[in-house]
């Protein structure tokens, strides 16, 4: 009998990924058996969340405010994610440049890098409730608590955006004399500015999100402690759903623009 | 002469564009400053105030340590919940992506109603989930369990399509043109193709989940969210800071073994 021909051999990376899949797959069918559920009973339990969401999808209503009072809880949830993403992006902005690898000592960028770690490895939630103590609840533990975060995704999605700048362009300004500040601000940032705001309003769409999150969790008003109230408070799935429907729409609206920034930032490149 | 004009007229658009992206940003930091009624000094002065307090009190005692068993056995519930939601999301998205994409749909009809329901999951924060889930499964593993799942649902399907769109473009161009039967251009090129890509995505939403567990746990009080809420709530800071700090040694650990099995796999 002939030997089988064998057509792919094991590389090392197949290897890692099937034993990868494998494994969560292993950890989830485990979790099953694992997990207490405090004898929930999954049938009925999902019998109400189907005539939850239709009742709160077909009709919701406002009962404990108006809706210029409601529009004016997403402006503020909608202010909280914009000073969040300015402080970020001006700090990013600001440190960025010592952390590209092209324009940084690698000791600095290595450095900031290791900051930047352990700051996103905090749950922003955590980091809010922590300033909490500190400033009290309200609008400045959220936005400080949320900056961390924000910092933390955009220096690194700013260094890269440096790092992506052709080599030549630097070393030519430098080799004519041009200083440090000068390569950073004539050269590196204007060309990278359309990565930049990219990412900088992608970094918005999910402080949108956060801002939601911290209302809810954190007691950082706006929509999402509306949202809070409504379900945890007055049980009122009518009211849940139209504070959703107006979350939805925002995000919707936030994630056409991200995506069509990204889609001309493509362009460009 | 007429050159110099046009640098001139080109630095000065570039100038009031300049200047106008400045005053836009003046004017809705001035009017977010003013609706959310946030004060700018006490922002700054909440920095030493927040690292005094925290030096003082934020710090591990042996009470908080002897808490370290409930500790674990929450932290590692809260590690199971995120890798069964993101495991399970991404085992939907795979097909959902597939009949989504549009390199390998089936149907425009079909590829637009995955999208939708994508954008709706992902759209919806995973904290609106929870709530909504909280009115129904109550405080159980569950509802974080579903919260999460349905968030990771929606992110990973747009993820996933983009992956397809992007890596199998070409291979299924060209075994259509041989005339190769769908399922077997999407099971022997789509699938193999964009597999590590899949893997990768995974590894990343597990690092979120574990994240946003905490935040959906304070809200439905399951998970280490929950305990972190109760000893911040009655101000056992000792504890809590305890809680905080093996989050961040999870956390820490996972994203080192993510990125060295990327590394191995890509």
């Amino acid at each position: 009998m002939k030997p089988r021909i064998a057509l792919r051999r094991p590389t090392v990376p197949a290897v890692v990924l099937d034993a990868t899949l494998l494994a969560m797959v292993g950890v989830t069918v485990l979790g099953f058996f694992l997990i207490d559920t405090k004898g929930l009973k999954a049938g009925p339990a999902s019998l109400k969340l189907l005539s939850d969401l239709t009742k709160m999808f077909s009709r919701p209503v406002a009962l404990h405010f108006s809706l210029p009072e409601a529009l004016y809880a997403v402006l503020v949830t909608l202010g909280l994610a914009f000073l969040t993403t300015l402080l970020g992006a001006a700090l990013a902005l600001l440190l960025g440049p010592f952390a590209a690898k092209n324009l940084g000592r690698p000791a600095v960028a290595g450095a900031l890098k290791a900051i930047v770690a352990f700051v996103r490895a905090v749950p922003t939630v955590l980091w809010v409730l922590i300033f909490a103590v500190g400033a009290g609840l309200g609008s400045v533990a959220a936005v400080v608590g949320m900056t961390f975060h924000s910092f933390g995704y955009l220096i690194k999605a700013y260094s890269e955006a440096f790092e992506d700048i052709d080599a030549s362009v630097i070393e030519a300004l430098r080799a004519s004399g041009a200083t440090w500040f000068q390569v950073v601000w004539r050269a590196v940032i204007p060309s990278s500015t359309s990565a930049l705001v990219s990412w900088t309003f992608i970094r918005f769409e999910i402080n949108f999100a956060n801002a939601v999150a911290m209302g809810a969790a954190a007691g950082a008003g706006g929509v999402g402690y509306d949202l809070f109230m409504a379900s945890g408070f007055y049980f009122n799935i009518g009211e849940v759903g139209f504070i959703t429907y107006l979350i939805l729409f925002v995000a919707i609206f936030l994630e056409i623009g991200a995506t069509r920034l990204r889609a001309r930032q493509h362009v460009q490149r | 002469m007429i050159a110099s004009l046009e640098v001139r007229k080109t630095f000065r658009r570039r100038n009031l564009v300049a200047l106008g992206s400045f005053a836009l940003i003046a004017a809705l930091t001035l009017g977010s400053s003013v609706v959310t009624a946030f004060d700018w000094p006490a922002s700054l002065r909440s920095f030493p105030k927040a690292l005094d307090w925290m030096a003082a009190n934020f710090i591990p005692d042996g009470r908080a340590l002897r808490n370290a068993p409930k500790i674990g056995a929450k932290l590692a519930e809260t590690l199971l919940v995120s890798v069964m939601a993101t495991v399970l999301a991404a085992a939907c998205s795979f097909f959902m992506a597939i009949l989504g994409s549009k390199t390998t749909r089936l149907h425009p009809l079909v590829s637009g109603f995955v999208r939708l329901v994508a954008s709706l999951c992902r759209n919806i924060p995973v904290v609106a989930w929870a709530m909504i889930f909280l009115l129904s499964f109550g405080q159980n593993v569950l509802t974080g369990l579903l919260s999460l799942f349905i968030g990771t649902f929606g992110f990973l399907t747009r993820a996933f399509m983009e992956t397809v769109d992007e890596t199998a473009e070409s291979s299924v161009e060209a075994l259509k043109a041989s005339g190769a039967p769908w399922l077997a251009t999407v099971t022997q090129a789509v699938v193999p193709s964009i597999l590590p890509q899949v893997a990768s995505w995974i590894l990343y939403m597990v690092e979120t989940n574990i994240r946003d567990a905490t935040l959906v746990g304070i809200l439905t009080g399951t998970g280490i969210g929950f305990l972190f809420d109760l000893y911040y709530k009655s101000l056992n800071f000792p504890s809590a800071a305890f809680v905080v700090l093996c989050i961040i040694v999870l956390v820490i650990l996972i994203e080192t073994l993510s990125n060295a099995l990327r590394r191995l796999m890509l």
